[in-house]
């Protein structure tokens, strides 16, 4: 009996009318499924299963596309587990309801070459209902086939998200009732009223006129990957009389009179839809696009001009989201990085910031950073009230605040050894004609009170981010701005205790 | 030349060094920048990004690209991670490469997006169903993050497995300088893929073995390959020589303790440090070396304790191994570590 099969491949014959007539398996099938631990001329499937045929339909139609070499198999969980057996092509077994997902992996690697999504019921429909989803509605230029056969077989019968109402399967030993279990999905339809999708079509394995239309069908799907017009989608009701308990004679009936009334038979889809002109991405050199390139015209490291009093200075910036918080702690940490220090910038971030406050920390030194976490800051930015209460008793013994205000609150108990400058620099900002600039002046406050880092390397920073020429000028009148306010305050601070002005 | 860059987009500038040229993923905080730069940047070198619709999904698309023979990752945080092992257990049983980065967050369930190392038994141990393992590497830097990235491409690579870059939230939201050399990159040849030609139309990708025989056999060669993996440790120590007690930490523990090193040096306490930087292969040998000086060794996690199950292994009861941990994404200051190091060395002193 098995020598007898394994000697079933036979040449094709030419009939007197000149028609080939197939009898011979596809050149798309392996001769052997040598891949099987046993019975290696025949499939695992059962006799009269609706895969046998589908399979030959797709092997047929791929043959006569002359696409072997180039075609791809996906093929997930269920009975469609084992397509590598078969097919004669590059093959990938995948999880679960995946497939289409894996299979646009596949395909945005190889472009060019046919991808086929192969997938039951349970797969397409339950599991992996949001992958083949997502898959159709980004066109995807792939081709799936869907096997309909109402029923998880591999697992042996349970209910599918396509069982009939009624319907019994081990997991619905009453009949399906849409009550507990809701209705058959009906993916074709589903899947056509997505705007990508080119070709939509719902065939039947139940009698040899619609097999010849689930032929056309498959091929026409295929035709379509090889012309890379977009998405094609096949659902194909099969037969499995095995689980449904039924000869395969009687299974192909209960296809047509069973299924059919709950899943029409139809091409929902046929047509390319039009897609909005792509704003292509630029082609860069990868140096470029890293930034590894010096860009033509910025400053750059401006290491060794600026003699540093510190081996590490430490900077949390605090205040509102929208104050330019982070982004201040990010100049400080450009700048330092600039005149070759090592640097860290740390942010807050998340839902903090959302709810309003954000702050940052900022390590500059001359060593390797070991935490980028400072406990006690050295310099205190305190955009708002908040802030400087949160945070102004971490400031180390000997630091400095930089307060947003004209004064401190008067309930405010500065911490011992720890100084504070009141800047009302929003106002400042205001009169510059920008609250943008607030950030900007409490650093040009910082740079004039404790000569951490040079205003030379802030202009260049800022030159390099700022490429509006009205802004540029704004932000460095408020750089100059929180300098000359810090030279005025020296002043006052210097003349307050006796008197008498220097 | 030196860049300021933030550890989530190094990820995709190491990535896009290494020549990987196909991004999938799902966003979520504190890992959503490294998709942020992979749709900035990849296109624009002639590569794919693509966010999909689940972190199921991202995996599986991962999975398809690697099974083509391209260079692939994808990121995400803890929550995403779950959701990914399925894949990833699927894409170590079918000996797949990828690079995967999890910018580790508050856990379990929703958690909080402050940063934890609590995802170290999820990625190092496994995670997904079946015996395999993820190579793991954890960077402490964001120049590491670029640097790991390019390593763990090549690692994944070379065993055809995947693996993992796992930072945390910190070192995914830090800036700080980023030093990169453009090189011309050389793909290794994967004769092993799917990719649609003549060569490869005899290749299968799959991890189903239905004979107990094959399916053990096919285990029996993974572990042969993560045998050889051992060599492929990585660690760095700082202040060793003549440390008395050896603090342990990985990622941005590391960070805080060897500033806690300095301090508690200052103090008189010869402290040193040694850091993980492969989690898994695991660097037990050199630790076990190192330890073998000390006097008590402290490990200091964002966990309730996960690596140091890692460390006494390693030292096999000879060294007392002392633990230390902050979850809920509370990051020990240098000072409180350096309090907790004093307690602990106590009754050694």
């Amino acid at each position: 009996m098995a020598d007898e099969s394994k000697n079933a491949v036979v040449e094709p014959v030419v009939s007197n009318n000149g028609y080939e007539v197939i009898h011979s398996k596809s050149s798309l099938f392996y001769d052997l499924y040598e891949r099987k631990s046993e019975l290696k001329h025949q499939t695992h499937y059962c006799p009269g299963c609706g895969h046998g045929v589908a399979h030959k339909l797709i092997a047929e139609a791929l043959q006569e596309l002359g696409v072997q070499d180039k075609t791809i198999f996906v093929s997930p969980v269920g009975c469609s587990v084992f397509a590598y057996y078969y097919f004669d092509v590059g093959n990938v077994q995948v999880p679960h309801g995946r497939a289409p997902a894996s299979a646009t992996g596949i395909k945005r690697a190889c472009p060019d070459k046919i991808v086929i999504s192969y997938q039951g019921d349970g797969d397409l429909a339950a599991i992996g209902t949001a992958e083949i989803i997502h898959a159709a509605n980004r066109g995807e230029k792939i081709t799936v086939f869907f096997v309909n056969n109402a029923i998880y077989g591999m697992t042996g019968g349970q209910m599918a998200p396509t069982t009939l109402v009624g319907q019994k399967s081990t997991t619905s030993p009453w009949g399906r009732r849409p009550v507990n279990e809701g209705f058959p999905l009906h993916m074709a339809e589903l899947i056509s009223t997505l705007e990508a999708p080119v070709y939509v079509e719902r065939v039947a394995l139940s009698d040899n006129k619609n097999i010849m239309k689930a032929r056309r069908a498959i091929k026409k799907a295929l035709e379509n990957q090889c012309n890379g017009v977009g998405f094609s989608f096949v659902e194909i009701l099969s037969p499995c009389p095995t689980i449904w308990g039924k000869d395969p004679v009687e299974a192909r009936r209960w296809v047509l009179e069973a299924m059919v009334p709950t899943f029409p038979l139809n091409v929902f889809r046929d047509h390319k839809p039009e897609m909005p002109v792509n704003n292509a991405p630029p082609q860069r050199p990868v140096p470029d696009v890293l930034e590894i390139t010096p860009v033509e015209g910025a400053h750059g490291a401006v290491a060794g001009k600026h003699a540093h009093h510190f081996k590490n200075f430490t900077i949390k910036v605090a205040g509102f989201g929208g104050q330019g918080v982070l982004l201040l702690g990010q100049l400080f940490t450009e700048m330092g990085m600039r005149e070759g220090l090592e640097v860290s910038w740390l942010p807050s971030y998340g839902p903090e910031m959302r709810s309003g406050s954000a702050h940052c920390h900022v390590c500059l030194s001359k060593e390797r950073i070991g935490s980028p976490l400072i406990s006690h800051p050295d310099a205190l930015i305190a955009m708002n009230e908040i802030s400087l209460r949160k945070f102004a008793p971490q400031v180390a013994p000997g630091g400095l605040i930089l307060y947003n205000r004209d004064t401190l609150p008067a309930d405010f108990a500065l911490p011992p050894g720890v100084r504070a400058i009141c800047i009302p620099a929003s106002e400042m900002a205001d009169k510059l004609g920008s609250t943008k600039v607030t950030n900007i002046i409490m650093m040009g406050a910082l740079l004039e009170e404790t000569e951490c880092l040079s205003p030379g390397t802030a202009m260049g920073v800022i030159e390099d981010k700022v490429k509006k020429v009205a802004l540029l000028e704004t932000n460095r009148k408020a750089l100059a701005a929180g300098r000359e306010f810090i030279d005025h305050q020296v002043r006052i601070a210097v003349t307050q205790p006796d008197g008498f002005a220097e | 030349m030196r860049q300021l860059c933030k550890g989530n987009v190094a990820v995709i500038k190491g990535a896009i060094l290494a020549g990987c040229r196909a991004y999938y993923g799902y966003p979520i905080t504190p890992a959503s920048e490294i998709a942020e730069a992979a749709a900035l940047y990849i296109p624009q070198v002639g590569g794919t990004f693509l966010q999909a619709e689940s972190e199921v999904a991202a995996i599986n698309m991962v999975y398809g690209a690697a099974a083509a023979g391209v260079r692939v990752m994808t990121a995400s945080s803890g929550p995403g991670l779950s959701l990914m092992q399925e894949g990833i257990s699927y894409l170590a049983g079918s000996e797949l490469p990828c690079v995967i980065v999890d910018v580790v967050r508050g856990g379990p369930g929703l958690g909080n997006i402050a940063p934890e190392q609590s995802d170290y038994f999820a990625m190092v141990k496994g995670g997904g169903h079946g015996n395999y393992r993820n190579i793991v590497l954890a960077p402490a830097s964001v120049q590491e993050m670029a640097d790991l990235t390019v390593l763990a491409f090549e690692l994944s690579d070379k065993y055809r497995n995947p693996a993992i870059v796992l930072a945390d939230g910190f070192i995914g939201q830090m800036m700080e300088p980023l030093d990169l050399e453009y090189r011309e990159v050389v793909l290794p040849d994967k004769p092993w893929a799917v990719k649609g030609t003549p060569e490869t139309r005899a290749n299968l990708i799959n991890s189903i073995y239905l004979e107990p025989d094959e399916l053990e056999e096919h285990q029996r060669e993974m572990e042969a390959k993560y045998m050889r993996a051992h060599v492929e440790t990585r660690h760095e120590l700082y202040q060793t020589e003549d440390a008395e007690v050896l603090l342990v930490g990985f990622g941005i523990v590391s960070r805080v303790l060897r500033s806690a090193v300095e301090t508690l040096r200052q103090d008189g306490v010869k402290a040193g440090l040694f850091r993980p930087v492969t989690l898994w292969p695991f660097p037990s040998e050199v630790l076990a070396e190192e330890a073998a000086k000390v006097q008590k060794v402290i490990v200091v996690e964002l966990s309730n304790g996960q690596m140091v199950e890692d460390v006494r292994l390693a030292l096999d009861g000879k060294v007392p191994v002392e633990f230390y941990g902050r979850v809920g994404g509370n990051v020990p200051s240098v000072e409180e570590l350096h309090a907790q190091v004093m307690e602990r060395i106590a009754s050694l002193v």
